[in-house]
């Protein structure tokens, strides 16, 4: 038996002689620094979770019908009717909001430990982009079900563009072929969601991790292994604190994977809305063009981007200046890499200033993303008083949130272009090598 | 031809001619398929007036009708919610709609109170922030999110709020007044929404 799998082998080899080249420089040969922590499983885990979604997606087009009249009953019939159906969608939903929680977790390491610098802007671009897809492919999946939430959250975020000056009213009818989202608006983002992006995910998947292995990763030192001593077991020329990515790095990612799929596993099958947050009540209302739903809040992972566009007033006729925040917030972050000159990596090393900015930022984030789930509407009168005029203290509460979050990178910008951070000396090498 | 001396100038206009024709020809390819996201015929023909009685009204309640697919507000305003419109105008964007809302209504609607017969209000309520149908709170007492509130309109998405001529008060997120639709009296009982009032009439 052995003798068989060896022949083919040999004759895949001469045919194709560079596939194990390939295998070697991304795997057996690709020498990871030794001293990853726990913060570096939210890399492999994003892509399980996109193969899950790629998976259960699949299944659930066979019973999926994208035509207004028929795809609110189709997702009923798969819950109901389909032999575990519920199992394959819950997998689906579940998926997509834990797809935002290992990447939110996945970028937040990349700013902790200064993956996004140099060399690694390239990398970090290429993360941004699968982001913003991603954020596009989770938007119009939400809208499939075509429930009241799907139906007015496709309605406000198509909007978003019409507040363009001038363009905007006639793109948002391209974007909706329709003066309403309809029947034309949900079958276009069928299309997006199941064939579109996903091809443009998984390119752009596969170019973060050619530009990753081009470079080398980072470390919680941020330290380069690659510019360290060499010779390791396994390779004289190679990074001494470097080790091979298989077989070392990948049990240690099942690891995670079995910790993260037992959390998974236990809201699919006990909390799969997780309390109106990965599926929001509202939605098991049939889309009605009358009746917008009495709260309507994005799912979890878009309030944070969408409280700024709360926030931000009209001005001079028109509402564009909170669409322009909002995409802003997220510019800023692609631009992170140039903002940020300091030329320690690790926020071990890095000064005061970059630790409480940073820890500032997060909270922001967070307060914002409250904002934008109505929790503040729910506890400011009970921490306050009934009486307090919501409307003014979450303008007031979230205005300041939203200038914190801009804050950070104009703090950062100061911060490391004018020499006002001290930082720590930065070690030779991994702070745990032999 | 082998030991012909590479003409570089020619070359350089050869290559840019054919990444500009080339070019040409994707940009006018890409055409049809953008102009396949336009609404189409059928969503175009789904347009026509909506012809709606107002016996059934009461004083001080709205109905909504749809016309375009989109919800048509239709109000029977009292006179205390009447008497509330001209007080309001300190605190909103544009009191008259001659600024920024100049466009949200016919001329015969640019008025006080936003109508052609006073207590009879009808509008498209679709929110002029990002498009949402705002609540009709029409009665004038406290509300959470807004202690002194005269009645209007309370967008659930993102806070904006309006008078009973949706006229957008200052501070909020919407930019304009709701929009005022093309109609007429058909009757002294009954409205058609879609279609302006004869001249003269």
């Amino acid at each position: 038996m052995a003798n068989v799998f060896a022949s083919i082998g040999d004759w895949v080899n001469e045919r194709a002689p560079g596939l194990m080249p390939v295998y070697r420089k991304h795997m057996t040969e690709y020498y990871a620094p030794k001293n990853f922590n726990l913060w570096y499983y939210f890399g492999s885990l994003a892509l399980l979770v996109l193969v899950n979604q790629i998976v259960t997606g699949i299944f659930l087009t066979m019973n999926y019908d994208p035509s207004a009249a028929g795809a609110f009953d189709s997702v009923q019939y798969i819950m109901r009717d389909v032999e575990w159906g519920w199992l394959i969608r819950y997998m689906h939903t579940t998926g997509a909001s834990l797809f935002f929680v290992v990447v939110f977790l996945h970028m937040f390491r990349g700013i902790m430990y200064g993956s996004f610098k140099k060399p690694r802007e390239l990398v970090w671009l290429l993360g941004m982009l699968i982001f913003l897809v991603l954020m596009a492919e989770a938007f119009m999946g939400y809208v499939l079900p075509w429930g009241n939430m799907s139906f007015w959250g496709a309605k406000v975020i198509v909007s978003l563009f019409g507040t363009i000056p001038k363009i905007g009213p006639a793109l948002q009818e391209w974007i909706m072929g329709d003066f309403l989202p309809a029947d034309a608006t949900l079958n276009r983002f069928f299309a997006l969601h199941v064939i579109a992006l996903p091809i443009v995910l998984l390119l752009l998947v596969v170019l973060h991790l050619a530009a990753l292995h081009e470079v080398g990763s980072n470390n919680p030192d941020g330290v380069d292994v690659k510019h360290g001593p060499k010779g390791n077991r396994w390779d004289a020329l190679k990074p001494a604190d470097g080790i091979p990515f298989h077989p070392y790095y990948t049990v240690k990612d099942l690891v995670g994977v079995g910790f993260f799929l037992l959390i998974a596993a236990f809201i699919i099958f006990f909390a799969p809305t997780f309390g109106g947050w990965f599926l929001e009540h509202d939605n098991s209302i049939a889309a009605n063009n009358l009746v917008t739903p009495a709260q309507i809040k994005p799912v979890w992972y878009f309030t944070a981007f969408y409280a700024i566009v709360r926030m931000i007033p009209s001005a001079f006729g028109t509402a564009v200046w909170g669409v322009i925040g909002m995409f802003g917030s997220i510019a800023l972050l692609f631009a992170l890499p140039w903002i940020d000159a300091g030329p320690v990596k690790s926020i071990r090393y890095r000064g005061t200033g970059y630790k409480v900015a940073l820890t500032i930022f997060v909270v922001a984030f967070l307060c914002l993303m409250a904002i934008g789930m109505d929790l503040t509407d729910e506890y400011f009168p009970k921490l306050f008083g009934a009486g307090i005029d919501i409307t003014l203290w979450d303008n007031v509460f979230g205005r300041i949130m939203t200038l914190t979050y801009f804050g950070f990178f104009v703090f950062l910008w100061l911060y490391t272009h004018l020499g006002w951070e001290k930082t720590k000396p930065v070690p030779e090498r991994v702070t745990t090598h032999d | 031809m082998a030991n012909e001396v590479v003409d570089h100038g020619r070359r350089r206009f050869l290559t840019s001619a054919t990444a500009v024709v080339g070019g040409v020809g994707i940009v006018s390819a890409a055409v049809p398929f953008i102009k396949s996201w336009e609404p189409s015929a059928r969503a175009k023909a789904a347009g026509a007036p909506v012809t709606q009685s107002l016996k059934k009204i009461e004083s001080g309640q709205q109905l909504i009708v749809a016309w375009r697919s989109l919800p048509v507000f239709i109000v029977n305003r009292t006179p205390d919610q009447l008497a509330t419109l001209p007080k309001q105008d300190p605190r909103l964007v544009d009191p008259k709609s001659d600024g920024s809302s100049a466009d949200q209504q016919p001329k015969y609607a640019q008025n006080g109170t936003r109508s052609i017969k006073p207590e009879w209000l009808v509008m498209v309520g679709i929110c002029t922030h990002l498009g949402c149908v705002p609540n009709y709170v029409g009665e004038i007492k406290p509300e959470p999110f807004d202690p002194d509130w005269q009645g209007g309109y309370y967008c659930p998405c993102h806070h904006s709020r309006y008078d009973l001529a949706g006229r957008v008060y200052q501070g909020v997120p919407a930019p304009k007044n709701m929009q005022i639709p093309p109609y007429h009296f058909v009757d002294d009982t009954t409205v058609q929404i879609g279609v302006d009032p004869k001249e003269g009439a």
